[in-house]
């Protein structure tokens, strides 16, 4: 069984508010001073998926793709030491400042030249843009089903039983591979790399794929042919007016707010 | 001719609260030139009078059950025929079940992109302007489209509905569209609920990572019990498994608008504030007098939570 997982390479979504600017010109985000970069909290959650099917299956190759700057291999890398085969890294600088519709073909052309995959694996979202989209976009590409924010999975020959989240609830349904899955992080914990698996993964392959490897058009990649574009990006203004609440001890304090919420008719 | 489609969802013989927010926005952009504004709805003609009631021109009528979650590939088939029926250049649906899987796969076969969970829409020149919430709530997009077709799904409760009117009417017309299902739906279950659902909850208090034990949820739940509200957590919180995803307010979780949010321990960096900015009353009980949640809340006790949380339970039980 050939499955491939999508990883992202990400700003940490937990930077505090303080530290998080933006180039409003550019309508990039502007590095927080020593905070690196972190994998995308959904994404070892894919691949730990991917990971749980192979071993059940006690067979199967598990291949990484991510789609970004250099930074995107430690990402791979991360997959590739909790246990996942190959990586394949798609750097071109035409893959830079894509959209989502972009983004879905670039992954979908890998995956067709990857050739015979079974299963796609994704993160359930991203958490800098947070759209959700890739996952339904690369499934559109190839032409085959997609069943988003699995919290479980199971395999039984070539059919595939999701337990997905709903808003309010749960759903089970069934998918004939290949198709394309994408995990949410009730799926559960993600296992942790061990020391041997990391000094093993630095011997993994990790091949580079540009926008020609990929016999991309001309127009299908590249910032000026985004289908959504980015018009403006900036901090919203937060106008402070906070009332801190004082008093002796926290006891004090405490019955300053009891009060306070009373008089606001709040309680 | 231009135009709004939105995609309206039933339940339980009605037509969805959120989907008369969809309406409303339809009605904001026909007032800068949007166009008329069409409403998808599966179900019987039941649905259409108070689709028109709050703002719809046209309803169109798709097969019962193929807007349902799960059911996407069936609903794109009905939407995209809606779409060439109304004639619509602009597509609006929910960030719900529904809409996160429909609106990516309808722009995808339509060779367009989509912007998710918009909190705000304007007409510009004739052609939709969408601006929503990224990096966790950090930083605000807006976005326009290259393609003819405009789609988006609009957070839940970031329009207000219009006020019905029952003198407005329209044509009802049915679409027997529908798209090849592939992915087989065998059964869907609706989430014990257990005390009051966090979205309808007129309080809510919100506990975070730096609550720093798991334990403390009890308190949490303690205090919103005794406010008669429910309780909710960080994906923070969520993530160490201290509380369950489905009490999860943020970004990836719920959104709520309560009258009160209490918010324990939660610095409002990242994630949560998406899910909670709509709150009326924001009160943070947080160490950190510079934190996010302390700026945006109207009272805010800087000190302990272990310290504060108790006293205010004693002290809200000494008001009455």
């Amino acid at each position: 069984m050939n499955i491939v997982v999508c990883v992202k390479q990400i700003p940490d979504p937990e930077t505090p508010a303080s530290q998080f600017a933006v180039d409003e010109a550019a309508k990039r985000v502007i590095p927080a001073q020593g905070i690196a970069p972190v994998v995308n909290p959904y994404d070892p959650q894919a691949t730990e998926a991917a990971l749980r099917l192979k071993d059940a299956a006690g067979e199967g190759k598990i291949t990484v793709i991510s789609l970004g700057e250099d930074s995107a291999r430690d990402a791979i890398k991360h997959a590739l030491a909790m246990g996942a085969d190959e990586g394949v890294l798609l750097s071109d600088p035409d893959f830079e400042n894509i959209d989502n519709f972009q983004t879905a073909v670039a992954l979908s052309r890998a995956i067709e030249k990857i050739g015979d995959v079974d299963l796609v694996l994704m993160g359930r979202a991203s958490a800098d843009w947070d759209m959700g989209v890739a996952p339904l976009g690369v499934a559109e590409q190839l032409e085959i089903p997609c069943v988003t924010i699995a919290k479980s999975m199971e395999l039984d020959g070539d059919t595939l039983t999701v337990e997905r989240v709903l808003d309010d609830g749960f759903q089970t349904v069934e998918v004939d591979l290949p198709a394309v899955v994408s995990i949410s992080n009730e799926f559960g914990e993600p296992r942790y790399p061990q020391l041997r698996q990391i000094m093993l993964a630095a011997k993994k392959t990790v091949q580079v794929w540009s926008a020609d490897d990929l016999e991309l058009e001309d127009d299908e990649a590249g910032e000026d042919n985004r289908w959504l574009e980015l018009e403006a990006l900036y901090i919203p203004q937060v106008e402070s007016n906070v009332e801190i609440i004082e008093g002796d001890s926290p006891e004090e304090q405490a019955r300053n707010l009891a009060l306070k919420l009373r008089e606001a008719k709040l309680i | 001719m231009p135009g709004t489609l939105i995609i309206a969802e039933a339940a339980d013989g009605a037509v969805a609260p959120h989907s008369f927010e969809l309406l409303a926005a339809g009605r904001a952009l026909a007032d800068q030139g949007g166009g008329a504004v069409s409403a998808l709805i599966a179900g019987d003609e039941s649905l259409a009078q108070s689709l028109f009631a709050h703002g719809a021109d046209a309803v169109y009528l798709a097969p019962a059950g193929s807007l349902d979650p799960g059911y996407a590939e069936t609903g794109a088939g009905a939407a995209l025929a809606a779409c060439e029926a109304a004639e619509a250049d602009v597509v609006l649906m929910g960030q719900t079940s529904v809409g996160r899987d429909l609106g990516p796969l309808v722009a995808f076969k339509l060779n367009t992109a989509v912007a998710m969970e918009c909190v705000g829409l304007t007409m510009d020149g004739g052609r939709l302007r969408a601006t929503r919430s990224c990096y966790g709530g950090n930083a605000n997009a807006e976005v326009t489209w290259r393609g003819n077709v405009q789609i988006a799904t609009l957070k839940p409760k970031a329009w207000d509905a219009l006020a019905p009117d029952d003198g407005r009417s329209g044509t009802v017309t049915a679409i027997d569209a529908t798209g090849e299902q592939r992915v087989r739906v065998v059964s869907t279950e609706a989430a014990e609920a257990t005390g009051i659902r966090l979205e309808d909850a007129e309080v809510v208090v919100s506990g975070g990572r730096g609550l720093g034990d798991p334990s403390a949820f009890g308190m949490m739940e303690e205090l919103s019990g005794l406010l008669g509200g429910a309780t909710g957590a960080s994906r923070a919180a969520c993530d160490l498994g201290w509380y369950p995803p489905s009490q999860q307010v943020g970004l990836t979780g719920k959104t709520v608008t309560p009258n009160l949010y209490i918010a324990v321990a939660i610095s409002g960096a990242s994630q949560h504030m998406a899910g909670m900015s709509g709150s009326k009353n924001i009160v943070a009980v947080n160490r950190d007098p510079d934190c996010n949640m302390v700026q945006v809340s109207r009272f805010a006790v800087v000190e302990d939570y272990k310290k504060v949380v108790p006293a205010l339970i004693d002290a809200i039980k000494a008001l009455d």
